[in-house]
């Protein structure tokens, strides 16, 4: 008995414009245009930020990269070479115009394509993300499901006891205490550190990948699991699954087809923000375990500030984690 | 409409039994106003009392505890040498150069024990204020503050962190900053989401209709009613800091030496494990048991709004 | 021995409180018995049960359920699921909710059948076309939320019958509905029960929609079934004082009565009950009503009724409240709306509105969902913008928006919500809320605020010590009456009630309309918003119908009622149920 009218309390007349543009497109092609515009906006500003954070925040770069000690000659030299004697903007135009085209620059150790130097370690990092979440999808699934569906039972409080305590856990202390049970103290069935030799994929060195991945799918598993089981005792609770029952239905017909998508539906924006917290997770697990991935390299290279570097890493990072956080969006006002 | 017969349990019953005392006039029985605000409905519960408990008794540890270091936790002289398993004098052993792990771990949480906390509520207050603002006034105001926190949501926290200290120096007011600046989108992501639904109650209607000032509108119709998602991401956020902070520490790029806290701890002494699990595992303990106790008070905080929702 | 049979029905929580207390009754294949009770009465509970089903945290405790013979509790595991989808079927309150968004009409229609796959079809397709709607498989594929609310009612309808179950439990199926679809749906039930010889049970609030689908009614009061009889009995000889009562409480819309209001607060949820159920607000209990187990009485013309009372006195008639408009011939309007238009960028609302409300007049503006009516009173309140045309209070001009206005302009017009639930912020106490209007519109400070909040409580006919309370620990009638205090403190020369009374009980809405029709008679103007044509006829002087954003149709009630002239304010008409009537009178 609601009119469903929302007064627009300070906005006469929103968007005068975008209502004839809906009405040739369709509210589909709209949405879809308007997010696509948003997101380029707001990753052109993503990499504003990481090119001024690295190149005008620091002040003097090449003294940065030098050191103190540097004399005025080469320091000279450097400032040419990065191009930092012409203005912040031009700087910025040409690196982003390069970025697009997929050149990220030399890397400053070795004069290395900073995209050859990345490629190999981008492959051993998206391996792990990606064993990661294929074992962190289904386990979390189901285990959310048994949970939900065996509400109060020794398995349900166990998963819930168990998840208060592993979400509470930073990804590199589940690493060490990883490394702790299955590499040192208590049993030395896998190695410590991950070493790949260049050149080989990380599926060539399984044993190397078992803990890396195992720790991203503890912490996901249970921040998942818990999601997924919160999304499914909702829509057990939902007037649509009590008149499935009312209808006579069969406890499995009940649990897999009406509740199940349901649950799905709404685990989904969950699932995708979980792939976006694996994406920082990797950063800090291949330090833990001594991975060469991107995570590596990066700490690697703010250590020893390799500009071009940090700059391509960072941003490739942040343009994942925010398509995943996108995602996560879109799929949640769906 | 919605007119359900069974669920009138525990809230309507007590009003119900309230009715006959509402014709007399006279009420002594009703409990004082604080009693039954948001804040005093969630430090009621067991749960979040405990994980209070737990996470105060980890910040006092760790101030009181530089004081009650035995050694210098900077001196390795006189001591056994490197990763010395316990013995006497040196309950927990050495670490990678041979300091006394009991000392560090006792000096070694007093960074944490501020940063975190002030981090935390720093972060909240800021998000809360960002969330209600854009919620309140909507359109161009909102859609500015979002795109802004939509930039910064998209760096990993730690990313975050660690690009901008490595560029401007390791100090511990910007690790603070920059935890901050790297929660707060979320923060405001939430109560946000959490002030939107209020925009069409019938009483912020009817105060913006009477001509109350926004930013009355804002403090006393909006604020109390988003107390209990506030007090949620509080626990959170004071989890998340935490584990961020151990985490920048951990990869080298927090505190300094020749000072040190738990996260440096365990990375000085990881590829000592084996010898000497002592000087990691330690520390490890110690920020766990900080993190688990502002997680419990989180989940009895998001509980309890979570019943008195429905009860509403 | 009849085709459904219920004996002594109870269902209990937790704590052992009877949300349904000894429910029995009877009856025939091809019957309609009608159960109408007030909110917390424990109607839906019961429909529930009929199926032996409880909701979480309740228990049916004891009884039978017969239904053609055989005991619907007595049956678990697969039996019972055969029983539930094909003995006794369930309709729902709202099928906007209860069909699952995700699956098929057609696969939510076909999986309650238990015949092969293959012959499902076509029992899917005569399901469907027996309640109305089409069977073409661009139909059949969509999911609910591509269907009209109507649309969705017949759905749930469809699915209830398709098995063809030998009982119906319909439980509020029309409320949320335009009473142009629900009396289609009305007379939907009533074809379909006696093509199919179907027995059902029908519940509701709304006393009008069960004397019109029903043969028997049941009143129901604190989880007891206080008086039961046929439809014509029960509406209009009630026994019961409750029914007498709850009926004294419907207004009509063919003479502006008089609403009768129940005092007191329905009964509450108690784990050992003494006495009536309705001993409390009962005008006729004895001291024996309060201590004695209150039987049920066999009347002579078969009705039951729990009360002591057999010989009852006879009922007072109705009072007829004088319809005379007090601006008439008033030179001056209290508000005027010339020419008002509104909308979004993309459509418009409302088209050139003209309306005048007179000094001590209250206009109803009748509308129904959709039709505008709340966007139109947020214009005048200044909550949405205006695209065209002027509003004027007693010919002062206002500005579109609120915070254009003054603080005079702002006080002058006043608005009291629809949803009682969410008119006060619940993080305040009512006092607080009041206090705040007070300070800001009312002009008052210091130790002054205090006295006109509890005057403006007194005024209301609420307690002062409500004041300390917060808005979850008051009932939804309280709550409303708090919201006038509110609006009343303003000093207002023009009220604006928007659908104030269609979330209340019937009981407690006769008591917001009594209290207005009070305020009136103080000489304040109103402009009342609804959809309700009773309540308009209860209250209003003169009427305004909105259609589609547009005034269509503009008179004095009397007029309006007795010679509509449009035919959309003609095709209402037809629609309302009168209790009256409907009980064949």
């Amino acid at each position: 008995m609601t009119e469903l009218t929302l007064a627009p309390v300070d906005a006469p007349g929103a968007e005068p414009g975008a209502d004839a543009r809906g009405k040739r497109l369709g509210p589909w092609a709209r949405r879809l245009g308007s997010l696509v515009a948003q997101a380029v906006v707001t990753l052109l500003l993503v990499s504003a930020l990481v090119f001024f954070a690295t190149q005008a925040l620091p002040g003097d770069v090449a003294r940065l990269i030098l050191g103190k000690t540097a004399t005025p000659e080469r320091l000279a030299v450097l400032r040419e070479q990065l191009g930092l004697d012409r203005p912040v903007l031009v700087q910025y135009w040409d690196w982003l115009s390069g970025v697009l085209r997929g050149d990220f620059g030399e890397s400053l150790a070795n004069h290395e394509p900073v995209t050859s130097l990345i490629g190999e370690r981008l492959v051993n990092s998206l391996s792990l993300a990606l064993a990661a979440m294929v074992i962190i999808i289904p386990v979390s699934l189901l285990v959310g499901v048994v949970a939900a569906t065996h509400r109060d039972s020794w398995f349900d409080k166990a998963f819930l006891g168990l998840s208060m305590v592993i979400n509470a856990l930073p990804d590199f202390i589940i690493g060490t205490l990883l490394i702790a049970l299955f590499a040192t103290n208590v049993t030395h069935l896998l190695p410590p550190v991950s070493i790949i030799p260049v050149g080989d994929t990380p599926w060539q060195h399984l044993t190397a990948m078992i803990l890396p991945v195992a720790t991203l799918a503890t912490s996901g598993v249970f921040y998942l699991g818990r999601l997924v089981r919160a999304s499914f005792i909702d829509v057990t609770n939902s007037e649509y699954v009590e008149m499935a029952t009312l209808k006579g239905l069969s406890r499995r017909v009940i649990t897999y087809r009406h509740a199940l998508p349901n649950a799905l539906a709404a685990a989904i924006p969950a699932a995708s923000l979980v792939a976006a917290f694996t994406i920082g997770g990797v950063v800090v697990v291949e330090y833990v375990f001594n991975y060469p991935g991107i995570g590596m390299l990066l700490v690697e290279s703010l250590g020893n500030q390799n500009l071009p570097v940090i700059q391509a890493l960072v941003l490739i990072v942040a343009v994942s984690y925010f398509f995943f956080n996108r995602l996560a969006d879109a799929f949640e006002r769906r | 409409m919605s007119r359900d017969d069974v669920k009138p349990a525990p809230a309507q019953a007590a009003t119900a039994a309230a009715a006959g005392g509402a014709a007399a006039e006279a009420t002594p029985a009703t409990p004082s106003r604080w009693a039954r605000s948001d804040l005093a409905r969630v430090l009621r519960s067991g749960q979040v009392r405990a994980g209070l408990i737990m996470t105060i008794i980890m910040v006092i540890f760790a101030i009181v505890g530089p004081f009650l270091a035995p050694r210098n936790p900077n001196d390795a002289s006189g001591g056994p040498g490197p990763y010395n398993p316990p013995t006497d004098g040196f309950p927990l052993g050495t670490d990678n150069i041979g300091n006394d792990v009991l000392s560090r771990l006792l000096a070694g949480g007093i960074h944490l024990a501020w940063m975190a906390p002030a981090s935390a509520f720093t972060a909240v207050l800021l998000g809360a204020v960002v969330g209600v603002v854009a919620a309140y006034y909507g359109g161009v105001v909102d859609m500015l503050l979002m795109r802004l926190m939509d930039v910064l949501l998209a760096f990993p926290l730690v990313v975050f962190i660690i690009l901008f200290v490595s560029m401007v120096g390791p100090k511990p007011w910007l690790l603070v900053v920059l935890v901050v600046i790297g929660m707060v989108p979320g923060v405001a992501r939430v109560l946000r989401g959490a002030a939107l639904p209020l925009k069409e109650r019938e009483y912020v209607l009817w105060a913006t209709a009477a001509g109350i000032p926004a930013r009355r509108i804002m403090l006393r119709e909006y604020l109390p009613n988003i107390w209990s998602p506030l007090m949620v991401e509080l626990g959170m956020r004071l989890m998340w800091s935490i584990g961020a902070l151990a985490s920048i520490s951990y990869l080298g790029y927090g505190i300094q030496a020749p000072d040190f806290d738990w996260g440096t701890m365990i990375e000085e002494s990881r590829n000592g494990l084996q010898t000497q699990p002592w000087a990691v595992l330690v520390p490890v303990l110690v920020i766990v048991l900080f993190t688990i106790g502002s997680n419990i008070m989180a989940e009895g905080a998001a509980r309890v709004v979570a019943r008195t929702e429905k009860d509403r | 021995m009849a085709y459904v049979e219920v004996k002594h029905l109870s269902v209990a929580i937790g704590d052992g409180s009877l949300i349904v207390d000894d429910v029995s009754l009877e009856l025939e294949a091809g019957q309609v018995l009608g159960v109408v009770g007030e909110s917390g009465s424990g109607k839906s509970t019961l429909a529930l049960a009929m199926l032996a089903y409880a909701r979480r945290g309740a228990q049916i405790t004891g009884g039978q359920v017969l239904v053609g013979g055989i005991d619907m509790l007595q049956l678990t595991g697969r039996p019972l699921r055969l029983a539930r989808n094909g003995t006794v079927a369930y309709v729902p309150q709202d099928p906007a909710t209860a069909l699952n968004p995700k699956l098929s009409i057609k696969r939510q229609i076909s999986e309650v059948l238990t015949e092969p796959l293959s012959q499902r079809p076509p029992i899917v397709a005569a399901a469907l076309a027996s309640v109305g709607l089409p069977t073409k498989p661009e139909f059949l594929r969509r999911r609910p939320g591509a269907l009209s609310g109507g649309q969705q009612q017949r759905v749930a309808l469809a699915m209830a019958i398709a098995p063809g179950p030998g009982l119906l439990v319909l439980d509020e199926p029309t409320t949320g509905l335009d009473v142009t679809t629900q009396a289609r749906v009305l007379e939907l039930v009533a074809k379909l029960c006696r093509e199919r010889q179907m027995a059902a049970i029908y519940i509701s609030h709304d006393l009008a929609v069960v004397a019109d689908v029903a043969d028997k009614i049941a009143v129901m009061y604190g989880g007891q079934f206080v008086e039961i009889g046929t439809a014509e009995q029960v509406t209009t000889a009630p026994r019961h004082p409750y029914s007498r009562a709850l009926i004294d409480a419907v207004p009509s819309v063919r003479r502006r009565l008089r609403l009768g209001a129940i005092p007191g607060r329905a009964a509450g949820l108690m784990p050992q009950r003494q006495g009536c159920v309705f001993y409390e607000r009962c005008t006729l209990a004895q001291e024996r009503c309060g201590v004695d187990d209150i039987g049920v009485q066999l009347m002579p013309d078969g009705a039951q009724v729990r009360c002591v009372l057999t010989s009852e006195p006879p009922a007072a008639p109705r009072v007829i409240v004088d319809e005379a408009d007090p601006a008439a011939g008033a030179s001056e309007s209290a508000l005027l709306v010339k020419n008002l238009a509104a909308g979004y960028s993309h459509h418009r609302v409302l088209h050139d509105v003209s309306l005048t409300v007179g000094p001590g007049e209250c206009v109803a503006l009748v509308g129904e969902s959709g039709s505008g009516k709340t966007t139109l009173a947020r214009c005048l309140i200044g909550l949405h913008p205006r695209q065209a045309g002027e509003v004027l209070v007693f010919g002062d001009e206002l500005a579109p928006l609120a915070r254009q206005r003054t603080a005079e302009q702002r006080r002058d017009i006043q608005y009291i919500f629809q949803n009682p639930y969410a008119s006060l912020n619940p993080r305040r106490t009512v006092g607080d809320s009041i206090a705040v209007a007070v300070k800001f519109l009312g002009g008052a400070s210091g130790p002054a605020v205090q006295a006109e909040v509890a005057a403006a409580l007194e005024r209301v006919e609420l307690p002062a010590a409500l004041a300390q309370r917060y808005p979850a620990e008051l009932s939804g009638g309280q709550r409303q009456r708090a919201a006038i205090a509110r609006a009343l403190v303003c000093h207002p020369k023009v009220l604006l009630c928007d659908e104030v009374t269609s979330a209340l009980d019937v009981s407690v809405q006769a008591s917001v309309i009594e209290l207005l029709r009070g305020l009136l008679e103080e000489g304040l103007s109103m402009l009342f918003v609804t959809h309700n044509l009773a309540v308009v006829r209860s209250i209003a002087h003169r009427a305004t119908v909105l259609e589609k954003g547009r005034i269509v149709e503009s008179a004095p009630v009397e007029r309006l009622f007795a010679a509509p002239e449009h035919p959309y304010t003609q095709e209402l008409l037809a629609n309302t149920l009168e209790l009256a009537a409907a009980a064949g009178q």
